[in-house]
């Protein structure tokens, strides 16, 4: 946001030592957030000695960027990191395809009980994780899906609530005659879903891409309950196994490890932040 | 090409409201019809009933000899112009056009030649790889034209096409839809609150109120020949205006009775008012059926009300003034502009008797009597 538009811009020009003042706080509260992300960086790169001295050391030297090779030889990173993928993949696809499917059912096709319906599935996003992890493992436990990658990304293709309520609103935004005018052009209703509102809401479809993506990549709790074998392990999971397993932890390779698994979703962020702020605001025009 | 009829259509809308009451209406081959209300009237309902998009709850609706109640849109071939033009956002000018022929697996080279043609009719060929929000509402309107066109139906359905333009681009777009009437020939149903575009477009004008059909007959004969008092006041810019009077017989004489003075009941009106003598009666008068002395094309003779001036409009060569009388305080005449007329002033405003109408008093009060021409 350009000053000229920020909510404080006539305080700005009324007192301009406020802006220094806004400033300020706005460089202390970023340092706080970025603190532990250059810390990971800075051990990531120390040789072992340095990462537990009384002294903190920011600067490491020799900086020992060989850390990140060894890292992979010494975890089995890339096992990890396949596993990691395979699940995010999945899950991303399986969650948007099927949110957006349900939210189109929810928007366009008419069916009795519908409003109820929905009413349903919103109501199933006040009821947290931990309360249904038990009975969740024990429906994959009859299935035999404990130990496989299975239960991290099956469920995503039924649908998340909060991704249909999202796709729900901007697929009622777009008009009515649009439909209607690809049905008289003689398009199915699946053909109407795919050629029509699934072109139309790439932002959106990209937010809630994104936010399982971020999700699966970050989730512990999920592989913690449902993996037991480590060649099945995500990175989360094995990065957290690696640190209690082996007593005295190399925190400069767990650091590295850490790095390595972060950066990809930043990359990944910077890459996709215009989608996703358009399809979170959602001021698009359909007019035309 | 094919005619269109509707045979006691009713639509009812969950909850009890009934927006379409007992429609019958024959369209015929090649006619341009325009159904034409104020909003919420049912003509919008009707059309979409008419293209497959809403279901009728009683009647029936044939296309061609086919009744189509239970065939879905697409079956039905007809193609509908909407509103807000309904083009694909996502899809270039192209593409758009010949997404329902793709759709129906004709061969490419045939698909291009149909889309071809209906830009080089249409004046778009230099529009056909840009997407529609790179397009003026005017080229808009002609792309949704255009993808009309391509399909060749059997009838074409307009849903208020040019209510997103600008005033001087919705006359323009207006004689365009006539002129591409005249070369297609095409069965055309035409929906529109512009009682304007109606008068101009249709070969024939539906007038709807609260979903039944008020009148339906050629343009000028609505507009002379109205048939309730709703019709009179919805066709004509300026409206009509309407003096609620009572009859009174003087002796030989039949009297309308304004309030403020008294006009007599001309010679052609006798018959069917004469019975009604003692009674309230509307009288409706067209802005063009009033004058000022000076500026009456019409035998003046006791045929005058004295008038308050409110408020004057030039337009040019003509004047819209605005008058009133203690029971009828909004009042249009529309004069010469030269009239030597100053708003406060009172006036006799002479009315032309040959020219006016009789209704029944109320909203839809029924037609007592009109002067053939």
């Amino acid at each position: 946001m350009a000053a000229a538009d920020s909510p404080f811009s006539s305080t700005f020009r009324r007192r301009p030592w406020s802006r220094a003042v806004v400033h300020l706080f706005l460089i202390v509260g970023s340092l706080v957030f970025v603190f532990p992300v250059l810390w990971m960086l800075s051990t990531s790169l120390k040789p072992i000695e340095q990462t537990l001295t009384p002294e903190p050391v920011w600067i490491p030297h020799p900086i020992e960027i060989g850390n990140y090779a060894s890292t992979i030889a010494y975890i089995p990173f890339l096992r990890y990191a396949l596993n990691t993928v395979f699940v995010c993949a999945l899950a991303t696809i399986g969650t948007t395809l099927s949110s957006a499917l349900v939210a189109f059912s929810f928007t366009r096709l008419e069916w009795p009980g519908r409003n109820l319906l929905f009413g349903l599935t919103l109501a199933t996003m006040m009821v947290p994780f931990p309360v249904v992890m038990v009975p969740l493992y024990s429906v994959y436990r009859t299935l035999g899906w404990i130990g496989s990658l299975k239960p991290l990304w099956v469920p995503t293709f039924f649908g998340s609530a909060f991704s249909i309520f999202l796709l729900r609103q901007f697929f009622m935004r777009i008009p009515k005659s649009l439909p209607e005018a690809m049905t008289l052009d003689g398009a199915s209703e699946f053909r109407i879903f795919w050629q029509l509102y699934l072109p139309l809401s790439k932002a959106p479809l990209v937010v809630v891409a994104f936010f399982q993506l971020m999700y699966s990549w970050n989730d512990l709790l999920g592989p913690l309950l449902f993996l037991t074998d480590q060649s099945t392990f995500t990175l989360t999971l094995g990065l957290q196994a690696y640190q209690s397993q082996e007593g005295g932890t190399q925190w400069h390779y767990l650091m590295a490890a850490s790095v390595m698994t972060t950066l990809p979703i930043v990359v990944l962020f910077f890459i996709v932040q215009r989608a996703l702020f358009q399809g979170m605001s959602s001021t698009q025009n359909f007019e035309g | 090409m094919a005619s269109v009829t509707l045979k006691d259509v009713v639509k009812v809308y969950e909850g009890g409201v009934k927006v379409v009451d007992g429609f019958d209406l024959e369209i015929a081959d090649r006619e341009f019809v325009v159904l034409v209300g104020p909003s919420g009237c049912g003509k919008s309902t009707t059309l979409r009933m008419i293209a497959g998009l809403e279901e009728l709850t009683s009647g029936t609706i044939r296309i061609g000899d086919r009744v189509v109640n239970d065939v879905p849109p697409k079956d039905r071939d007809i193609a509908m112009v909407f509103q807000n033009y309904a083009l694909y956002p996502h899809m270039t000018v192209y593409e758009n056009m010949v997404f329902a022929l793709k759709l129906r697996g004709l061969d490419a080279a045939v698909i291009h030649e149909k889309a071809m043609r209906a830009a080089r009719i249409l004046g778009i060929e230099g529009l056909l790889d840009r997407k529609p929000k790179a397009l003026s509402g005017g080229q808009r309107q002609r792309v949704a034209l255009g993808r009309a066109i391509v399909r060749e139906p059997k009838c074409f359905l307009f849903d208020e096409p040019l209510s997103n333009l600008d005033a001087k681009l919705r006359v323009q777009m207006r004689a365009e839809i006539k002129q591409l009437h005249m070369s297609l020939h095409a069965t055309t149903v035409y929906v529109t609150h512009d009682q304007e575009e109606a008068m101009t477009l249709g070969d024939r004008v539906v007038v709807m109120k609260d979903g039944v059909i008020q009148q339906c007959d050629g343009a000028l004969e609505i507009y002379h020949h109205p048939k309730n008092r709703f019709v009179a006041g919805f066709l004509g810019s300026p409206p009509m205006n309407f003096f609620e009077g009572r009859l009174l017989r003087e002796g030989e004489r039949l009297l309308f009775d304004e309030g403020t003075a008294k006009i007599p009941v001309p010679e052609w009106a006798r018959a069917e008012l004469a019975p009604r003598a003692g009674t309230v009666v509307v009288m409706g008068v067209r802005p063009e059926a009033m004058s000022d002395q000076a500026s009456a094309r019409f035998a003046i003779a006791d045929n005058s009300l004295p008038m308050r001036v409110t408020l004057i409009q030039p337009l040019g060569d003509k004047m819209d003034v605005v008058l009133a009388t203690e029971r009828h305080p909004h009042t249009v005449a529309h004069v010469d502009a030269h009239a030597g007329i100053r708003a406060g002033e009172t006036v006799p405003v002479y009315i032309d008797t040959e020219r006016v109408h009789f209704f029944a008093p109320g909203a839809v009060g029924e037609r007592i009597a009109t002067k053939r021409r």
